[in-house]
């Protein structure tokens, strides 16, 4: 197709839950995914789908049962529980639906997280989240605590802090389910600026086709399978 | 690298639950702070009856008659028990003894103190006024460290003449004649039915021992020593001691000397079925003190420790109730990157802060309350360094040991999950 530079590479990969009991479970049934560099991707599919599990696979929260799994060009499929944790840290930047900041901590502590798992010093680190704050808009609010900020700001710090160590992609689930039409469209925004103006990788799962649409590429997966692969790009809606 | 921050979070973590945290650590509190106070006053008492006893000679033996132990003197049935009856004058140490003790060891020994107690008497002058009226020989001034302040303190030659001289306090001078010279006036006092008058010689210096407890009357009972020749005519008593105090040398052994005397005297008393004669120094009783003082300081330690588990386990299960509630903050720093050790460290850290903060309001509790009771009992407070140093190393090993299994829980949780809990 091209020869840009794979970000995900998935060949084959089924997820197999209760493996050799009775109640075993295959959800996911061989999925081949392919992801390039600069790409906004979206997965979706209804609620059952698999694309949950798809989703901590692709996120490196779950290994999969069988299948191959090589991001950013490391094969993640035999690694142990603390290798993962130094490829969340490294190449993965998660957005979830319900923000997940720590409590009581501030907006600028939260961007600094990922960079302190990093081993990153203290003072290159505060720098670093500050501009990503001011990046997102948050420039303004960077002592605030998760509770003293809206469903919207604490999107956009979550998208911060999801920025902090330069992942090779950014994941992001569900990220304006919570969130009132207007400020999920300023979100999205955002998600399409860093897309277009710093060339991120983001994959979105998402269950809803007018979000999806809006994406570079979409992925639909229906009962552990991709049914379907389209380009996107469509108009973006005023509201969501 | 991790460490500050951890401490800074689990710090803003317990102050976001004030009460939860100052409950969890009342056990710990209260552990440290019963140790801490217990100690202080122990140490206080130890450290003021050392140095009284120092001051006093700890060099002195102290050679006394005393019971032979019950199975030696076997006679049979229940009134042995009771059978305390006091010695008969043949049992008693002679001045032949001590003679004949001078000539083996009389170039180790400075003095020998004879005393013959007629206890507590009230004198004629002032009925407010009591004495704890002592005969001695003029070597009892070396045993009991006289500090002369006017005058003399009786010599040999006023023993054997029997004279009715006595040595007072200025306490009891000052109480007694105000600002005039006491020298030359007398003092009376009552023992039985008879009075009986002393021209005071000299005046001594009084030394508050700081042991009798809670002796709130406005003037202190003093010794008033007078001639041993005239206390033991007063009182009727054969010619012998029952106890009396040998002065080593400075430069003499004082083990060895302990070691002989204790043999010398009990040697005349083999064939005696009924007595022996025995030789303690202070280091011997301040050894005994400190063994008592042990057995205390175990029984309190016994209790802390049952404090401190108890309060250990308190701060285990605070922490399984906060990592319950905080399920999903794990599961977010786990998809941040944080690995399995990360989080344990971080609830380790916590559990220690809990434990550190109890274990400091305990010893600023225990050494406030300690402190306030040393004063209380007339001792200067010495809060003991190696008490404190020994409560803030052992809360922090609690913060670790009952930290441990929450945070070990912590680690392991499964990311997915923990981020899906409600």
């Amino acid at each position: 197709m091209n020869d840009r530079k794979e970000i995900i590479r998935m060949s084959g990969i089924v997820k197999k839950f209760n493996v050799g009991a009775e109640n075993e479970l295959e959800i996911l049934h061989g999925i081949d995914l392919t992801v390039y560099e600069g790409e906004f991707v979206a997965v979706v599919g209804e609620s059952g789908s698999g694309k949950s599990t798809l989703m901590n696979i692709i996120g490196v929260l779950d290994r999969p049962t069988e299948g191959r799994y090589i991001l950013d060009g490391i094969d993640i499929s035999t690694m142990h529980d603390k290798e993962l944790s130094k490829i969340r840290c490294d190449k993965i930047g998660f957005v979830f639906q319900t923000f997940n900041l720590i409590p009581r901590t501030t907006a600028l502590k939260n961007v600094e997280l990922p960079m302190m798992y990093a081993g990153h010093s203290g003072s290159s680190r505060t720098k670093r989240a500050k501009e990503l704050l001011q990046t997102v808009g948050m420039g303004e609010r960077m002592t605030h605590r998760p509770n003293e900020l809206s469903g919207g700001q604490k999107q956009r710090v979550a998208i911060a802090r999801a920025m902090a160590n330069d992942p090779a992609m950014i994941l992001a689930d569900e990220p304006t389910g919570a969130l009132d039409s207007k400020t999920g469209r300023l979100v999205m925004d955002l998600f399409h600026q860093l897309h277009e103006q710093q060339g991120k990788t983001i994959v979105l799962i998402t269950h809803s086709e007018q979000l999806a649409s809006e994406c570079e590429r979409i992925i639909t997966i229906s009962d552990g399978m991709i049914i379907g692969e389209r380009k996107g790009g469509g108009a973006r809606s005023a509201h969501l | 690298m991790l460490i500050f921050e951890n401490i800074m979070l689990a710090i803003s973590g317990l102050w976001a639950n004030k009460m939860r945290a100052l409950l969890t650590m009342l056990g710990i509190i209260i552990g440290i702070g019963s140790v801490i106070g217990i100690m202080t006053v122990g140490d206080s008492m130890q450290s003021s009856m050392t140095s009284n006893m120092q001051s006093m000679g700890a060099s002195n033996i102290t050679v006394s008659l005393t019971q032979k132990s019950d199975s030696d003197v076997r006679e049979g049935g229940a009134t042995l028990m009771f059978r305390r009856q006091s010695w008969s004058d043949e049992d008693l140490l002679t001045d032949s003894m001590i003679d004949d003790y001078l000539k083996y060891y009389g170039d180790q020994v400075e003095a020998i103190g004879l005393s013959e107690s007629l206890g507590s008497k009230k004198i004629e002058e002032d009925d407010n006024i009591t004495v704890s009226l002592t005969g001695g020989n003029a070597a009892y001034q070396t045993v009991q460290d006289v500090k002369i302040q006017r005058g003399r303190f009786f010599t040999d030659e006023d023993v054997e003449n029997e004279r009715t001289v006595a040595v007072v306090s200025d306490v009891l001078c000052e109480n007694l004649f105000g600002r005039v010279d006491p020298i030359g006036k007398t003092v009376s006092v009552t023992v039985g039915t008879k009075v009986h008058t002393f021209h005071i010689i000299g005046t001594y210096e009084y030394q508050d021992m700081g042991i009798a407890l809670g002796s709130t009357d406005a003037i202190p009972e003093t010794a008033m020593y007078i001639p041993i020749s005239v206390a033991k005519s007063i009182n009727h008593s054969a010619a012998g001691y029952s106890s009396f105090t040998v002065v080593g040398k400075a430069d003499a052994d004082a083990q060895a000397l302990l070691q002989n005397t204790k043999d010398f005297f009990a040697s005349y008393y083999t064939r005696n079925n009924s007595y022996t004669a025995t030789a303690t120094n202070l280091e011997s009783l301040m050894e005994m003190m400190q063994e008592m003082m042990g057995t205390v300081s175990l029984a309190i330690a016994v209790i802390a420790g049952i404090s401190l588990l108890v309060g250990g386990i308190g701060v285990m299960n605070i922490m399984l109730v906060s990592i319950t509630e905080r399920t999903r903050e794990i599961g977010t720093r786990k998809a941040l990157g944080a690995t399995n050790n990360s989080i344990r460290i971080q609830f380790i850290v916590e559990s220690v802060i809990i434990c550190l903060i109890g274990g400091v309001i305990g010893i600023a509790v225990g050494a406030g309350l300690g402190s306030f009771g040393a004063n209380l009992l007339g001792y200067a407070a010495t809060p003991s360094i190696s008490a404190i140093v020994t409560a803030v190393s052992f809360s922090m090993a609690i913060g670790v040991f009952f930290g441990y299994y929450p945070a070990n829980k912590a680690a392991k949780l499964d990311p997915i999950e923990a981020l899906r809990y409600e």
